[in-house]
């Protein structure tokens, strides 16, 4: 269901024409207590379909509270939000469990994946609880999402046989095989080297090219900058809200990468029996 | 369908944390395992019980004098009252419900004959005893009521005695002698085995009178065995006796009778009854192993779910709803006690399998304990599962991923 265009949208101008996924309206979390903690201020926020997201902050600037209400983890105290054109305030938690089942997938710090289950079980874990039977084959689908994230040899693999990038890919596999509105990433990077985050972070820039709406918390400026939109939270409240801009190209920097320290940083001992060269 | 998949999602859980499921089982396997196999030993040993009291002849009463008060001095059976072979032949003159009678009169005696000597229970009867207690010969011949009146030292021998005293050899035509008291061996009676009260086959028959004047000195009659014509008129035939005795003893219709009666299905329900109350007392302890391995399951449960809370909040993330997670681990310690049972049940058939080996008699694991068992072990699984399944499904995902 189309939403008529807010003119307080900054992107209004150049993405009106996509419908918004995510639009919030005095949306605001508050912890009561002698001193109630404001942990989100009352938001208001629209993404649209094709959006590429970074949500900033330092600690406790309430990122990760606005991320479990975008995820429908949590209710808000205030305000409302619509996710794909479903109001989520005032849903039960089984009509939350299924909304993130049907429009989100989520990628978080830890990879989160079950351990001792393959990459393809892993995977098929979203479709288990789908309800709709809106996914016809999910081992196809399942098999497909693995392909796209570039693991398509590692389907029977289990967690502890694959590396941090690859397990993080499983999780990116996991939260794209329902076809989600948007998706969630919560500090992806957090647990990656930087070759790695690269990596991670040019996938999302193929995902988001190929259409998918990505929403990334990180508190990682170089992560953001792969973004097409930063959102930067300070104390619960809105501070920031612009367009990146220069963005990076994570296949560029990939590349740039393999080039550049490939060489220096050979080790010694790929070379022992080279005499060291006296002049 | 959907249960379908919660269902492998337990069986998956199951097989990749074996040791945790064997660990979880073990009280279970136990329970279940030891009250099988007690009901079962239970179960067997009254089957076997049965089985001798119906050996024991066809629609059998017993007859003996009954303990008499005599002047306030209780005495021992038979110290008032006595039966004597006159009685023996009223009961057969006069009675209409009885199809055959015995005396029989017992006497311990040391058998001395073939290759040696052997200890023994010579025990005097009439020719009915054989019918009476449905008993057949395996050689040679009964004597007759032409021996009994005519007090000939005959005998008929019990399958040991003969197997004893003759090594296997036919003993028909040979001598023995009791007490010093030549018989000859007319007859030899067929194995009727038997265990809980004694073997059967160590045993002599011969005619009462002959016992009576020759082994005792006495006139007494131990006992009577009667069969009753039809098998429905037990209880008429038991009144018909003790009326008979009432009147040959003199005693008034108002004082305790002068002799007791017991039928076979007295005997039956006397044994069926002490033996099925040892069987429930037995399963009741049993039984308390069984909630003592439910309550493990709980405890091994409630660990489960603390250390699996991050795999609960990936699930409730990405879309489970409470009931499914409800139901995946009321599922998981369903299957769980299951196994189990179904271990503890083949432990059962193994204990019967080697019990049979050792003891007298056969121990089956009968399908009703196996069912009841599994059942029994199904509830367990639910009950104990339901408070750590409920307690994983009220989990907060955010709370719950967040969770080291």
């Amino acid at each position: 269901m189309p939403r008529p265009p807010d003119l307080s949208d900054p992107t209004a101008g150049d993405a009106a024409v996509e419908p918004a996924v995510v639009e919030t309206d005095g949306l605001s979390k508050t912890y009561p207590g002698v001193e109630p903690v404001h942990a989100l201020r009352p938001l208001r926020l629209t993404i649209r379909r094709g959006e590429f997201v970074a949500i900033m902050g330092a600690s406790g600037s309430g990122k990760s509270t606005l991320m479990n209400l975008l995820g429908c983890l949590d209710t808000p105290t205030a305000g409302t939000y619509h996710l794909d054109g479903v109001a989520v305030a005032g849903l039960s938690r089984d009509e939350r469990a299924d909304l993130r089942n049907r429009k989100l997938g989520f990628v978080f710090q830890g990879f989160n994946l079950l351990a001792r289950t393959s990459a393809l079980d892993n995977v098929l874990l979203p479709l288990l609880y789908d309800r709709t039977g809106r996914i016809r084959r999910p081992r196809e689908r399942a098999v497909e999402a693995l392909t796209r994230v570039g693991l398509a040899h590692r389907l029977t693999h289990v967690p502890s046989e694959l590396s941090g990038g690859q397990q993080q890919r499983v999780a990116i596999a996991r939260a794209l095989v329902n076809e989600p509105a948007v998706l969630l990433a919560d500090e992806p990077t957090g647990n990656l080297d930087t070759r790695t985050t690269v990596e991670v972070m040019a996938l999302f820039q193929d995902l988001n090219d190929a259409g998918i709406t990505i929403l990334i918390v990180t508190h990682e400026p170089d992560v953001a900058a792969y973004c097409k939109r930063v959102i930067e939270l300070r104390d619960g409240a809105l501070v920031r809200d612009e367009a990146i801009a220069p963005r990076h190209d994570a296949r560029r920097d990939l590349a740039a990468l393999d080039a550049a320290p490939a060489a220096s940083v050979t080790p010694p001992d790929t070379r022992p029996d080279t005499p060291p060269v006296t002049p | 369908m959907k249960w379908q998949k919660l269902f492998r999602a337990a069986l998956d859980s199951i097989l990749k944390n074996r040791m945790r499921s064997l660990l979880t089982m073990l009280g279970i396997i136990i329970g279940v395992g030891a009250v099988a196999i007690l009901v079962s030993l239970g179960q067997s040993a009254q089957a076997a019980i049965s089985g001798e009291i119906e050996g024991l002849g066809a629609n059998m009463l017993f007859v003996r004098a009954s303990t008499g008060d005599d002047g306030g001095v209780r005495g021992q059976d038979g110290t008032t009252y006595e039966i004597t072979l006159d009685d023996v032949a009223a009961l057969r003159a006069q009675s209409a419900e009885l199809a055959a009678v015995t005396p029989a009169v017992y006497a311990d005696v040391q058998a001395v004959g073939g290759v040696g000597n052997w200890p023994t229970q010579a025990v005097g009867v009439s020719p009915e005893y054989l019918a009476v207690r449905n008993w057949d010969l395996a050689a040679g011949a009964m004597f007759t009521a032409g021996d009994v009146a005519g007090r000939a030292r005959v005998a008929v021998l019990g399958q040991t005695v003969a197997d004893e005293l003759f090594l296997g050899q036919n003993p028909v035509g040979a001598q023995i002698r009791l007490r010093n008291v030549p018989f000859r061996v007319i007859g030899v009676l067929e194995s009727k085995g038997g265990t809980v009260g004694g073997d059967e086959d160590n045993t002599i028959l011969a005619p009462v009178t002959t016992v009576q004047s020759r082994l005792r000195g006495d006139d007494v009659v131990d006992v009577l065995f009667a069969s009753a014509a039809d098998a429905d008129r037990a209880d008429a035939a038991q009144e018909e006796i003790v009326a008979l005795f009432r009147q040959r003893h003199g005693v008034p219709a108002d004082d305790p009778p002068s002799v007791e009666v017991q039928t076979q299905a007295d005997i039956m329900s006397f044994a069926q009854t002490a033996l099925g109350a040892m069987t429930a007392l037995l399963g009741a302890i049993a039984g308390v192993s069984l909630v003592v391995g439910g309550i493990g399951i709980m405890n091994i449960m409630l660990v489960s779910v603390t250390e699996r809370t991050r795999e609960i909040g990936i699930r409730l993330a990405v879309g489970a709803r409470g009931t499914d997670v409800l139901a995946q681990f009321l599922i998981e310690a369903v299957l769980l006690c299951l196994f189990g049972g179904l271990l503890g049940t083949a432990l059962a058939f193994g204990f019967a399998a080697a019990v049979s080996a050792v003891a007298p008699f056969e121990v089956t694991v009968g399908i009703d304990v196996v069912l009841l068992a599994v059942a029994f072990s199904a509830a367990v699984g639910v009950f104990f599962g339901f408070y750590p399944a409920r307690k994983a499904a009220r989990l907060d995902p955010i709370e719950a991923l967040r969770h080291e």
